[in-house]
């Protein structure tokens, strides 16, 4: 899939989520519009996938160790065909496959329950360690919240990875530098990010997390790196692609009301129209 | 019954893994820098490429534990108990029980006789921390036979299972040709005059604690819980109908552990007056393990006492 393409589906991705984040009238969509880009090209560029194979034993894996940003995953597999995209605004409803965080009870193609921060890098960890013991060539894919490694586990999960020599690990945190209560510079600050996981023997690349080109090569060079698992710390803007939203910790975890819903789709017709004259 | 010798459970979990090991590809052992106290060292020296030491890092040990399940391993994750069911509470819940994932726990150094380590390390909350979380299986065998006959179960058994272990060696009240079945209770002295539950380290316990009735005229039926979730019904129901009265025994705190489960049974199918033997409310302390144990009355002594008291009233 080409840049634009990309593009285009990743905004298709966001409409998807501020869809289920209102239909919801709950949800997080800030930290999922923030990681939008790279949920779509994860799905559709980089893992070996099949949503018609959800079980396939050689597949990719990925573990949404933030698993409140859910919205952007389930966008991203529901694009993919995991699922019908009609099924989008049943999120957060009683009966749903689509429950408020991630459970792999509910939703076949899920790879793991997630939700309790920390615990998915783990796991992530856990799936890794098996492709090593049983020689096979999958990757693992992890993505977390910059405020998530906060969390004393992430550490945990980083010290094992790095001297499990993981290779096959590739964990990215989206680092949108905000959370709940603030600026995370503020809340209690887990910077130096890329210094802390060298410090792990991770091999470290930071790339602008909205840039096609930058998060395919970083994914390249992830795949290249032998003997060490990769973080790939990607700076994103919370909220992006919809105007109010973007860098404003208070929708970190809110839905919008209709009006807001309008200006949104407003804000994304805009992108699309935008990308339309670019090709 | 007559057999004097005595083993650790932790013993019988290690010996039972290696067995396993060998003839399972897919088990796997993780321990968190107590391989040589939990046992897992014998299965480590046989299998050092299935077997991985998390260092001191529980909660990442167990969800690591998850993540190798979701790939068709049968990851056993052990530690203390204080550290499996305490420190590591929350990633058992949410990366093990609510996605039902084929993780085994195994828990040593169980209850009051860790002895000397004392409080901070004598957990006596783990039976009821487990049993509260939904499909979660609760082993808790009283010899080296139920406790190696326990990790064949769960081993063979598709879903999370924590298994109790303790570090204090304990007679050996079965014999080898035992059948275990995961959920059911057996029957190890028949009585008619009072129903003796116990589990874990308090079945032997319990065995002296009815024959030293026996002797004052008291007929005791004795039985074995080791599982303690799911808890056999049928059999606590058949036998509370039939003495009219029970008494648990166990080496947790009475709060939460067999004794609520056999009450929580009892008072909805079959209302029975009860006695929870167990730790009261408070820590434990420092001491050798058969101090302790006599000192809070979790022996035959102690068992015998309450049972009588209780007969008698």
């Amino acid at each position: 899939m080409d840049n634009l393409q990309l593009k285009k589906t990743a905004n298709a991705v966001r409409r998807d989520i501020v869809t289920e984040v209102y239909s919801a009238k709950a949800g997080h969509p800030g930290g999922s519009l923030s990681a939008a880009d790279l949920f779509t090209f994860l799905y559709f560029e980089e893992m070996h996938i099949d949503p018609k194979n959800p079980k396939d034993p050689d597949r990719d894996r990925f573990v949404l160790s933030k698993g409140h940003t859910c919205p952007g995953l389930y966008a991203a597999m529901a694009e993919r065909g995991y699922f019908p995209k009609e099924e989008l605004p049943t999120f957060r409803h009683l009966g749903a496959r689509l429950q408020g965080h991630p459970s792999m009870q509910y939703l076949p193609g899920l790879d793991m329950s997630s939700g309790s921060l920390g615990q998915g890098i783990s796991a992530a960890c856990g799936m890794a360690l098996a492709g090593k013991i049983d020689g096979k060539n999958y990757r693992v894919y992890t993505l977390l919240g910059d405020g998530e490694l906060e969390e004393g586990e992430v550490w945990e999960a980083a010290m094992f990875a790095g001297n499990q020599h993981l290779d096959n690990l590739c964990v990215i945190v989206d680092n949108n530098n905000l959370q709940i209560d603030g600026r995370i510079d503020d809340v209690n600050s887990p910077k130096p990010i890329d210094e802390k996981f060298a410090a792990f023997k991770f091999h470290v690349i930071k790339i602008n997390g909205h840039d096609f080109d930058e998060i395919r090569a970083a994914f390249q060079e992830a795949k290249n790196t032998k003997g060490q698992p990769t973080l790939i710390l990607a700076s994103t803007i919370k909220g992006k692609g919809v105007s109010y939203m973007e860098n404003q910790a208070g929708w970190h975890g809110k839905a919008p009301n209709a009006e807001q819903y309008e200006t949104a789709m407003q804000d994304l017709d805009r992108i699309d129209e935008e990308l339309a004259k670019e090709a | 019954m007559a057999e004097t010798k005595k083993i650790a459970t932790r013993e019988s979990y290690g010996h039972a893994l290696e067995e396993l090991g060998a003839e399972n590809p897919n088990i796997v052992v993780l321990d968190a820098d107590l391989k040589e106290s939990t046992r897992t060292s014998y299965f480590a020296k046989k299998f050092p490429e299935r077997f991985f030491d998390c260092g001191i890092a529980e909660g990442n040990m167990m969800a690591v534990a998850a993540g190798l399940a979701t790939c068709g391993k049968i990851p056993f994750a052990s530690t203390f108990a204080m550290f499996a069911s305490g420190r590591a509470y929350e990633q058992v819940r949410n990366s093990i029980g609510y996605p039902h994932l084929n993780v085994k726990i195994g828990a040593t150094h169980a209850g009051i006789t860790v002895g000397e380590d004392g409080a901070s390390h004598q957990c006596l909350e783990d039976i009821s921390l487990m049993r509260g979380i939904p499909g979660m299986v609760v082993l808790n065998p009283a010899d080296d036979v139920e406790a190696r006959a326990c990790v064949r179960a769960a081993a063979a058994h598709e879903g999370p299972v924590y298994m109790r272990f303790g570090r204090y060696a304990v007679p050996v009240v079965f014999d080898e040709d035992l059948k275990f079945e995961i959920g059911k209770g057996r029957i190890l002295r028949p009585g008619n005059d009072v129903t003796i539950v116990a589990t874990g380290i308090c079945v032997a316990g319990a065995l002296d604690a009815a024959a030293a009735l026996a002797g004052e005229g008291i007929d005791a039926e004795v039985i074995d819980i080791c599982t303690i979730k799911p808890i056999d019904e049928d059999l606590l129901v058949a036998s509370a109908a039939k003495t009219g009265k029970v008494v648990t025994c166990e080496e947790h705190w009475i709060t939460g552990g067999l004794g609520s489960a056999v009450a929580e049974v009892l008072s909805e199918k079959c209302p029975t007056r009860m006695r929870r033997i167990g730790m009261k409310d408070r820590f434990g302390e420092s001491g050798t393990a058969a101090e302790l144990v006599a000192k809070y009355g979790l022996d035959g002594a102690g068992i015998a006492a309450v049972t009588r008291e209780f007969v008698r009233a």
